[in-house]
């Protein structure tokens, strides 16, 4: 899902960056009102933060004989709401624009938008939904850390193809040209990613269950007033 | 075993699988080339007019400095997950906070 850089038109790369931008501040402030307001939740931040730096290092081979990698922004989003995953996801993002030159600092904010914004928010509203439509919460993280990284590289797709048209096809024949790049290559890392959520909700729920109380993301056991999330 | 770590283990396989098989099922056929570097071939090849507008600020000068940087990442932040996940298990058994029950499953 990294556009390399340069690989934007100047155009483009400036749209998406102001774009980008309010939502990496308003998740900026949520990051800081959250350490603010519940100190006892900075661990927990950590661990989201650790999670997607680990997972999107990794590539991993998928059925299409290419690789990719996974997002990890989704357990955030469901943890701390998708705001904060803004603010995280772009420090991982920038890391490896700076260090990597995976991605850039040209296509940081289409990049963003994909990554720390689009992929959390579609991530939280399936787990949200799986959560409505009366799932418990371990098949919640599951849809709602495959579908996060599935809806980050859909929109990588989707903003390249904009960028890009096709000669022949236009818009929408760019659109399926750069789907099946990213497209199928990631459906088996977006399982992947969901199992991996799961696991590491199965190590939350016994171990954090204060935290996740709070959060409400378990219910309470015992009827206690729930601050907000 | 109990449950829990079956269902723990059965986890795990799944995840090496599902990465495992495309290696396994391939037969050396193909390259696993980056989902992303493939895009930006294809943006290469359809739009030959197209040049890059703005180089890296800095670059790997070779594809092990690359991967070992891209290690760093990931021993960063498996380190800084495995010693949070630590220390909130360190916490449960120094029976600070009430021991949830063996075997349930966050349900």
């Amino acid at each position: 899902m990294h556009i390399a850089e340069g690989f934007l038109p100047p155009a483009h790369a400036i749209g998406w960056t102001v774009a980008a931008a309010p939502f990496v501040v308003h998740g900026a402030r949520a990051v800081v009102r959250e350490v603010r307001e519940n100190p006892e939740s900075t661990l927990l931040l950590g661990a989201a933060g650790a999670f997607t730096f680990v997972l999107s290092a990794i590539k991993l081979p998928s059925i299409t004989g290419s690789s990719s990698h996974p997002t990890g922004t989704g357990a955030g989003a469901i943890l701390f709401r998708p705001p904060v995953m803004a603010l995280l996801g772009t420090v991982v993002l920038l890391f490896q624009a700076l260090l990597l030159a995976h991605g850039g600092l040209t296509t940081l904010g289409a990049n963003a938008v994909a990554f720390a914004v689009v992929g959390p928010w579609v991530g939280y509203g399936a787990y949200r939904l799986t959560r409505a439509l009366g799932g418990g919460l371990l098949p919640g993280v599951f849809a709602g850390t495959a579908v996060a990284d599935l809806a980050t590289y859909v929109t990588t797709s989707l903003q390249l193809a904009l960028a890009f048209p096709d000669p022949t096809g236009g818009l929408a024949g760019a659109v399926v040209k750069f789907l099946g790049v990213f497209g199928v290559t990631q459906i088996p890392l977006a399982i992947g990613e969901g199992l991996l959520g799961v696991l590491l909700f199965r190590a939350l729920t016994v171990n954090a269950r204060p935290e996740l109380e709070r959060l409400g993301v378990l219910r309470p056991a015992a009827p206690a007033a729930e601050g907000p999330a | 075993m109990t449950r829990r770590s079956l269902v723990t283990a059965l986890l795990v396989i799944g995840v090496l699988a599902l990465f495992a098989a495309p290696l396994l099922l391939d037969g050396g056929g193909s390259e696993f080339t980056g989902s992303d570097s493939l895009a930006t071939s294809t943006v290469e090849e359809d739009h030959p007019g197209y040049d890059a507008w703005f180089e890296s600020v800095f670059a790997p000068s070779s594809a092990e400095v690359e991967s070992g940087l891209f290690a760093v990442q990931a021993a960063l932040g498996g380190g800084v997950l495995g010693y949070i996940l630590g220390r909130f298990r360190g916490r449960r058994s120094a029976g600070k906070t009430p021991p949830a029950q063996p075997g349930a499953d966050g349900q």
